[in-house]
């Protein structure tokens, strides 16, 4: 091992809209940086190597693996995650549906297949069945069978 | 996991000096999805890894008037999302469009694809067709090498200490030149290629007057299978000379046994997918 002095370094971030200032050590995930040190734990960690998508969150529009991106990474980001999406009114019209669908048992999986499935209706508000399958083929779930979770983002878009 | 420096330089020359400094303890850091899933299971350990984003030339993609010159960090995504690019390299729009689910494409490069060397790798096939170029950067300025030679083994590139990869070179081709990839895997999605190949050509006067056959994951790295492309210059595309140009793909492919496919799967494969993306290929030029 060679001395290797680990400097924490100071990022600015927006999540959820909120703009913050945090401090977080350089080699450490995004997904770490979410849970243990802005303390938002709707973003789950199930494989920490990208394929499973339960840590899924939006930066600048986009949908990725937040355990593939370095905390450090989100300085001057817009992030979204699980907990932005219900407002004071009430849950986001997915959430309802999953909720009215079944489409979770253990629930591990439901924020990522959310903060995935709301990314292609914010864009595609009306997607085919086939084309939500493609579009969450990196999100996985060991309970449901995916029917119902494809259900309730259908229902979701009508 | 040992604790690592985070660097962002600016300019390519910021990021030679600090890969010299740190030599084989520092990597560069495109999209993150296989340095940082490596570094987390501990295949290396590194001191600092050098974010390159943040250098315009690494993820630009500039038209200029015979290059398309693609920033070595650009994610699939913007790739796919530009008919122009869809348009005029189709091989490389099948292979951005596969690597991972969504969220993947919204990181994964193809300079991250090519650096990485894995004989697997959905875009080096592609690019080999395409005919690009690697421009590396390094302590000695810039030099540029054919994307064939990228790759020397499973997981190395053809670069030296201090070296990084700015840009991607493609050479533009008129309308008689298509070109299209496609793998084997068991599943629909997210999964490791058994076998892949990817081909391209130009048609003149309803013959073929140039062709590149490239095949992944039946060898150490991906293969230029130039002898079995060399076959079809001056020849009409029939079927015939489709399927002997696809046998001797098969004979240059050398696969392994593993979990993935056996050496016979893997060479039948290799048959099937080279007359697959030929044909695809043509027909794409025809259309
Ligand atoms: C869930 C999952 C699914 C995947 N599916 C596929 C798939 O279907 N097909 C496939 O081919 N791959 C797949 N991969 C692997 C990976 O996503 C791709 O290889 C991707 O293209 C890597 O690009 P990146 O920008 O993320 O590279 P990084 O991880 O950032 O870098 C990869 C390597 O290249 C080096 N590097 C990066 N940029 C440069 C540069 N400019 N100069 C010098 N060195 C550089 C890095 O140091 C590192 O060693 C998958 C990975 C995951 C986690
Ligand atoms: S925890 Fe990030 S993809 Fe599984
Ligand atoms: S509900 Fe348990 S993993 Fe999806």
């Amino acid at each position: 091992m060679s001395d290797n002095n680990v400097r924490k370094v100071a990022i600015n971030t927006t999540i959820n809209g909120q703009e913050m200032d945090i401090l977080v050590d350089p080699y450490v995930s995004l997904l770490e940086t979410l849970r243990e040190v802005v303390g938002m734990t709707g973003t789950k960690e199930g494989c920490n190597d990208g394929n499973c998508g339960a840590c899924t969150i939006n930066i600048d529009g986009r949908i990725v693996d937040s355990c593939l991106v370095l905390g450090v990474e989100a300085e001057g980001k817009n992030i979204e995650t699980v907990e932005g999406m219900a407002t004071p009114d009430g849950l986001h019209p997915l959430q309802q549906a999953f909720l009215e669908e079944a489409a979770l048992q253990c629930g591990i999986c439901t924020p990522g297949f959310l903060v995935s499935a709301k990314a292609l209706l914010d864009n595609e508000p009306k997607p085919s069945e086939e084309r939500i399958r493609h579009w969450l083929a990196g999100n996985l779930c060991r309970c449901t069978g995916y029917d119902k979770i494809v259900k309730a983002v259908k229902k979701a878009s009508d | 996991m040992h604790p690592f420096n985070y660097y962002d330089p600016r300019t390519v020359e910021e990021a030679v000096e600090v890969l010299k400094k740190f030599g084989d303890r520092a990597k560069c850091l495109a999209g993150g999805t296989d340095v940082l899933v490596q570094t987390r299971g501990e295949r290396y350990e590194l001191d600092a890894i050098v974010d390159v984003k943040k250098i315009p030339e690494l993820t630009s993609v500039d038209w200029t008037n015979d290059h398309l010159i693609i920033g070595a960090a650009t994610p699939c995504y913007v790739l796919y999302e530009d008919p122009k690019v869809c348009e005029a390299f189709p091989g490389i729009i099948d292979s951005a469009s596969l690597i991972g689910g969504i969220q993947i494409q919204s990181r994964a490069s193809l300079g991250g694809n090519l650096c990485n060397a894995s004989p697997s790798a959905d875009g080096i096939c592609s690019l080999i067709v395409h005919e690009a170029e690697c421009v590396i950067a390094g302590p000695n300025g810039i030099r540029e090498i054919p994307v064939e030679e990228m790759c020397v083994g499973p997981g190395k590139n053809a670069m030296d200490e201090g070296e990084f990869l700015v840009s991607i070179k493609l050479p533009l081709k008129n309308s008689f030149f298509s070109s299209s990839y496609e793998r084997f895997i068991p599943r629909n999605e997210m999964d490791i290629a058994v076998a892949a190949v990817a081909s391209s050509v130009s048609l003149e006067n309803g013959k073929i007057s140039s062709c590149r056959i490239a095949l992944a994951a039946v060898g150490p790295t991906p293969i230029f299978a130039e002898e079995a492309s060399k076959m079809l210059i001056g020849k009409e595309p029939t079927e015939e000379n489709i399927k002997n140009a696809s046998n001797k793909a098969k004979e240059i492919a050398s696969p392994i046994s593993d979990m993935r496919g056996t050496v016979e799967h893997r060479k039948d494969l290799i048959e099937v997918l080279t007359r697959r993306t030929l044909s695809k290929a043509v027909e794409r030029v025809s259309v």
